[in-house]
């Protein structure tokens, strides 16, 4: 096997793989559920992932370690993770291979040229660094996963293909699952995968981030790609499909080689080799972006998050609307390590956790947050998959004992994401006059939070209701007529003026039949106004038990707008947040 | 032909032929896509009127208590009781039994159909000889978490039975003749189809709204759509729930009882050892026998009269000379 045909079936195999990891990110004991794969593995192996939240929290969280897999492999080899893992550097390579199809050998060269733009993407590494490392109080913001490869891979795979697969009727596991913006994910995802068309590996060649860190921990690496002297005639084949345009003709550029090996394999003089001697023809062993350039993305990074928190979203101003999943750190503590990579979107089994979009702030963009409305039922109190999940703690590991408040908790009571409000001018039993309850019969807890008062308001009739003759269990109406069947659904009371009230059972047009017989001494005299009451049942939050599941929010038949809703309010990540003594 | 030519006959007529073409192309399209009235309202679906009757002649008015703890031994000498599991399941008949799978919850908590009910009861219809079990319901939790937490799915598989979660398709419209409430409602019938045989399993639950959930509560379980609007008149639809659903035979679980934070309960605190497993054929007259051990007297659940007045069952289950029957 050729060296080209195994770094292709690498490729083939490490998309797949991801793939693959991608789609069994759900929960369930499966085989094509979550039951043990290890799905993080590709955000785990990514160095800037590791080094931005190392920079941002000054620890290297549990599977994070494996990055430094990647490191010593590209200390020793170069840039072969971006050759031969990185699955979205694979599908750069196949877009770009489609765009070149046919293309004569001088355009090819041409396309192949190494750019001084190419430096542009040690500036955005350095503008993310730097945003990781020197926010305030020393924990920084996780901005770099916006661009990172696989973070952005698979947060558009996560939100956007797989959903998008769903609604095509493409392996949905029930109802397809929702993702709030998916478009703009995948208008992203699917505008780096185009740009290839114009140049091969465009994003990795000029954005990549991860790209710039591996090349400049690839300095030294061992073994090299390079020229030997002897053989080469100068013909400049082996630029023909260079991946990373990194020049192997001239002084070759080696942080921008990827180690595709086509130089290797299109040299027709066996001039090019993988050896441990520097290339005959000279190496670039440093990105030369200019260090005014560097210094420049360093303090703007720097600037960011103290810049995008001027507003005030993580003191004084933080959004109500932004609940954040059971588990998630304080707001400042979780931004510096939220990678937005969609895995707690993805195997939240209720679908409720959706990508943030920017109506949450620019820093919040495609964060996790909770939407009652889009979700299959709200948060379930009893699950806690998504910090089990989240590759940087960003959502902290519970253990079910800690949420629900019980053991060791106990004395704690049960995690709060959020506190539930009745909107009195919306609730049917507050404001129409209608019985419902959905929400407190919903509430999960025990005791519930949810709590009702019952009231018997007067019944608003068109015209006014006269006793004719009453006994019994029955009265006639001298005056006014009963809607046919309205009052008997067992919510409705006749009020006797001795404030007794007895349940209609049936009625007629112009009688009324009752559960219980009228005391004789009660019987209303005949002539006299009749009252119907309604049983109205009107529901009270009680903050001490409201953990913010959403439960309610997501059962109220006030469909648009709720007539309760969650905010973050109360919510035990934030001690500032706190709402009641 | 070059610009510069002067238009020849045949090439004028080949561009008039093509420009009729043209025309009457863009004309006939057009005709034919011509609308004049503009859309209509909403579309008008028809509805199937009620659902097949699966009671069976000759069992009408059945009904046995059977008192004990373990509710696998409860189950068979209730069914005993009333005659044997052969005298509902024949040979080839095909199963459905509807459960209450509501809410993500596990065994424990009592708010869903006990998993060892479900599995000794597809057990014993598979022993009669039926073809096939299925076992569904259309919970308020996400319908895979219901089906896993509660016990229930796992259960239903270990004894051969079907599972069938909600999915859009597998609801119909259906109306009840009569009925004010259920009219062109969507109802989980998917899981009905070739079906012979209808039994409903809940727990003893719990309502504040209705005052208590327990065998025709659980019907609520066959609705889809916005059912939640039901609330508002909750005690007429259970009422047009026990006409439209005629089952072959209801088992109400009150070996635990919910006497507290009904539905979803959520504490042991809120559970109480009632020890009483109810099965019968009238499930107006199981349920206010289960009432009782709710603490509520039929006159309580307004829903149990409504449905006695619309001829579904009889509230005084007394008058059916219940077995009682006890480990």
């Amino acid at each position: 096997m050729s060296l080209i045909t195994a770094r292709r079936a690498s490729q083939v195999f490490f998309t797949a793989l991801f793939l693959w990891f991608c789609a069994a990110a759900t929960l369930g004991e499966r085989f094509t559920e979550l039951s043990g794969w290890p799905v993080n593995l590709f955000l785990e192996l990514d160095p800037l992932v590791a080094l931005a939240t190392l920079l941002s929290t000054h620890s290297l969280y549990r599977g994070l370690l494996w990055a430094l897999l990647t490191v010593c492999v590209t200390i020793l080899l170069g840039r072969v993770f971006c050759g031969w893992v990185c699955p979205f550097g694979a599908m750069h390579q196949f877009v770009g291979w489609l765009g070149m199809r046919g293309r004569s050998l001088p355009a090819r060269l041409e396309k192949n040229r190494f750019l001084p733009a190419q430096n542009l993407k040690v500036l955005v590494l350095a503008f993310f660094l730097a945003a990781a490392a020197l926010g305030p109080a020393g924990g920084g913001s996780l901005w770099a996963g916006l661009l990172d490869p696989i973070c952005l891979a698979q947060r558009s795979v996560n939100l956007a293909l797989l959903p998008f697969l769903e609604r095509l009727g493409v392996a949905a596991r029930g109802e397809p699952r929702l993702a709030q913006g998916a478009l703009a994910i995948a208008a992203v995802f699917l505008a780096a995968l185009l740009l290839n068309l114009h140049r091969p590996r465009f994003f990795c060649r000029f954005l990549c981030p991860l790209g710039a860190l591996l090349g400049l921990i690839g300095r030294f690496a061992l073994l090299r790609i390079g020229r030997t002297a002897e053989a080469c005639s100068g013909c400049g084949l082996c630029e023909r499909a260079c991946e990373g345009a990194c020049a192997p003709t001239g002084r070759i550029r080696t942080p921008e080689c990827v180690v595709c090996l086509n130089c290797l394999a299109d040299c027709r003089h066996g001039a090019i080799a993988l050896a441990t001697r520097p290339s005959a023809g000279g190496e670039i062993p440093l990105p030369d972006p200019g260090r005014r350039a560097v210094l420049a993305a360093l303090v703007s990074g720097a600037a960011l998050v103290p810049l995008g928190r001027v507003g005030g979203s993580t003191g004084a101003a933080w959004s109500p609307s932004l609940v954040r999943p059971p588990g998630a750190l304080a707001e400042e503590e979780f931004l510096a390590r939220c990678i937005r990579c969609g895995q707690c979107m993805r195997v939240c089994p209720t679908n409720v956790i959706q990508p943030a979009g920017l109506e949450e702030g620019f820093e919040a963009l495609w964060t996790p947050k909770l939407d009652f409305r889009a979700g299959r039922s709200g948060c379930q109190h009893t699950c806690i998959a998504c910090g089990h999940l989240c590759p940087t703690a960003a959502i902290r590991p519970l253990r079910l004992e800690e949420r629900l408040g019980t053991a060791e908790f106990a004395g704690r009571g049960p995690l709060r994401i959020g506190c539930a409000f009745v909107d009195r001018g919306r609730c049917l039993p507050w404001a129409m006059d209608r019985p419902c309850i959905v929400c407190q019969e919903n509430c999960p807890v025990s005791p519930k939070a949810i709590f009702t008062r019952a009231v018997y308001p007067p019944v608003r009739m068109e015209e006014p209701l006269r006793v004719g003759e009453a006994g019994g269990e029955r009265i006639g109406l001298a005056a006014g007529r009963l809607e046919a069947g309205r009052f008997a659904t067992g919510d409705y009371f006749v009020q006797l003026a001795s404030g007794r009230r007895i349940r209609i059972r049936g009625h007629g047009e112009r009688e009324i039949e009752l559960s219980a017989a009228i005391p004789d001494t009660e019987l209303p005299a005949a002539g006299s106004a009749l009252e119907i009451a309604i049983r109205l049942q009107q529901p009270y939050v009680d903050p001490r038990r409201c953990i913010g599941c959403g439960v309610c929010e997501h059962e109220c038949p006030v469909l648009g707008k709720r007539a309760i809703r969650v905010t973050a309010e109360n919510e035990s990540r934030h001690p500032r947040h706190r709402m009641t003594l | 032909m070059r610009p510069a030519d002067p238009l020849n006959r045949r090439e004028f007529l080949r561009r008039a032929a093509g420009a009729g073409l043209g025309i009457t192309l863009a004309g006939g399209l057009s005709g034919l896509a011509f609308d004049p009235e503009g859309p209509a309202g909403l579309p008008r679906e028809e509805a199937k009127t009620g659902l097949p009757d699966f009671s069976l002649p000759g069992t009408a008015g059945r009904l046995a208590i059977a008192r004990g703890a373990e509710r696998r031994e409860t189950l068979g000498l209730a069914l005993r009781a009333l005659g044997g599991i052969e005298s509902f399941v024949r040979p080839g008949d095909r199963v459905l039994i509807k459960v209450n799978a509501a809410f993500a919850s596990p065994p424990i908590l009592s708010a869903t159909t006990h998993p060892d009910l479900v599995f000794e009861l597809v057990r014993l219809c598979f022993a009669a000889g039926a073809a096939a079990v299925v076992v569904t319901d259309n919970p308020i939790n996400d319908p895979a978490s219901c089906f896993a937490l509660s016990g229930i799915g796992p259960a239903a598989r270990r004894a051969g039975a079907a599972l069938v979660l909600p999915s859009e398709g597998l609801f119909t419209p259906v109306s009840l003749a009569g009925g004010s409430l259920i009219r062109n409602w969507p109802v989980l019938t998917g899981p009905l189809a070739g079906v012979t045989r209808l039994i409903g399993v809940a727990p003893v639950k719990d309502h504040h709204r209705s005052g208590a959930s327990l065998t025709l509560k659980n019907w609520y379980g066959l609705l889809g759509g916005r059912r939640n609007l039901f609330h508002q008149d909750v005690h007429r639809l259970i009422a047009e729930l026990a006409v439209l659903v005629r089952p072959t035979l209801v088992v109400l679980d009150g070996t635990t009882a919910m006497m507290t934070n009904g539905p979803t309960g959520g504490s042991l605190s809120d559970l109480r050892e009632t020890r009483t497993l109810i099965a019968g054929t009238d499930p107006v007259a199981v349920d206010a026998c289960g009432a009782e051990l709710l603490g509520k007297r039929p006159g309580d659940l307004p829903f149990l009269g409504a449905a006695e007045r619309a001829g579904a069952g009889t509230v005084d289950f007394r008058r059916l000379a219940p077995a009682e029957v006890s480990t």
